[in-house]
């Protein structure tokens, strides 16, 4: 049995079903992404003065990955231009490069996970502070090498914009060591909520991949034998990678811009 | 989106639309960084400012990219009962913020 209005549009609402399925969908991610800006907002609006972390995050990898989402949504939209106007190998073209865009993406936020969790704040028992990056190679069961700096005061931390001293290689003798933390989401609320907000989208880009790669490869057999059913198809995936590439405009310049 | 019967045509306004709104985003998101860097006294401002550019390129995406200037009422209808129970929910978290009862008005423990 056939599946009603997939290619053509309902009468009473004048677009196809899958479309409005979307839209709906969208709506429920709407109300997901807002419960969790607006978390943000009162986390930190309720932070006492001096204590929300500034310029913990890398500006130019950020907009970088602002500039490839964006150039991804423009291939996306450019591969269902393409399917219109009947152009097979554009939309391979441009879908591909969507999916080049889109693991581009995923990969320069893994890079930037990896940072802050090989990131370490060690603090003495003689209340010095050590923060720097985690030595792996150097790092035995008696010392811990960190490549950083020493801190008077935990605040100097909090303003990654400061200026500081060039960083050195610090050993640390473990049983001096009273508490050592990576940068991971426990390590306070601005990366609890950093983690979250940028994991949620993360798994948005990749479930995107997913259904691209699948339009791009198997699924571009309907193109064959239904181009404009596999036209809406790639319509309805490029509304959800959209949605996607708008969530990360506002998380952009929310987390590393303000 | 305009219906044009011609696919050559369909395929090169959309290239073209595709351009305009690729190099829009940019220059925004690289005047937003700039503002992110330059020597504003105020913070409230610097914010507002950033967040301004942000809701601009946006709208071009959603308007441009996802058709949202040409859709059908219904996606609107949808959009606004959205908007509308995002705004309830909200308003909801910020009168729930300032409800704390008063010091006195709990009654005592009993025993």
């Amino acid at each position: 049995m056939e599946i009603a209005y997939t290619v053509r549009p309902r009468p009473d609402t004048g677009v196809y079903n899958a479309k409005l399925g979307m839209w709906l969908f969208l709506a429920s991610e709407v109300m997901l992404f807002g419960g969790l800006f607006s978390a943000y907002v009162f986390v930190r609006v309720g932070a006492p003065p001096d204590t929300w972390p500034h310029g913990w995050l890398s500006v130019p990898l950020g907009t970088l990955n602002t500039l490839l989402l964006a150039s991804s949504a423009v291939t996306t939209f450019l591969a269902w231009a393409a399917c219109r106007a009947r152009r097979f190998d554009q939309f391979k073209l441009h879908m591909g490069l969507t999916l080049l865009l889109g693991t581009v993406f995923l990969g320069i936020k893994g890079y930037e996970y990896h940072d802050k969790w090989t990131h370490y704040e060690v603090r003495l028992k003689d209340g010095r502070i050590a923060d720097g990056h985690l030595v792996k190679s150097r790092t035995t069961d008696e010392a811990v090498v960190l490549k950083g700096r020493w801190v008077e005061d935990r605040r100097e931390l909090l303003d990654g914009r400061r200026a500081h001293g060039a960083h050195e290689e610090i050993r640390i003798a473990r049983e001096q060591i009273e508490r050592m933390q990576n940068y991971a989401p426990r390590h306070n609320t601005f990366l609890a909520i950093y983690f979250t907000l940028t994991g949620l989208h993360g798994l948005h880009v990749l479930g995107g991949l997913v259904v691209f790669a699948y339009l791009w490869g198997p699924g571009s057999r309907l193109w064959h034998l239904d181009p404009e059913h596999f036209t809406n198809r790639v319509e309805v995936a490029g509304l959800f990678w959209h949605f996607v590439d708008l969530i990360w405009i506002f998380l952009f310049p929310l987390l590393y811009l303000t | 989106m305009n219906e044009t019967t011609n696919p050559g045509e369909v395929y090169r306004t959309a290239v073209a639309r595709g351009r305009t709104v690729l190099l829009v985003v940019a220059v925004v998101t690289l005047c937003m960084v700039g503002v992110a860097y330059a020597p504003l006294p105020d913070s409230g401002w610097r914010i507002a400012l950033i967040l301004g550019a942000a809701a601009v390129n946006a709208f071009i995406v959603a308007g441009h990219l996802m058709h949202l200037l040409q859709e059908r009422h219904v996606v609107y209808f949808l959009l606004a009962f959205t908007v509308l129970f995002f705004v309830a929910l909200m308003g909801l978290c910020i009168w729930a913020h300032g409800d704390v009862p008063k010091p006195g008005a709990v009654p005592a423990a009993k025993g």
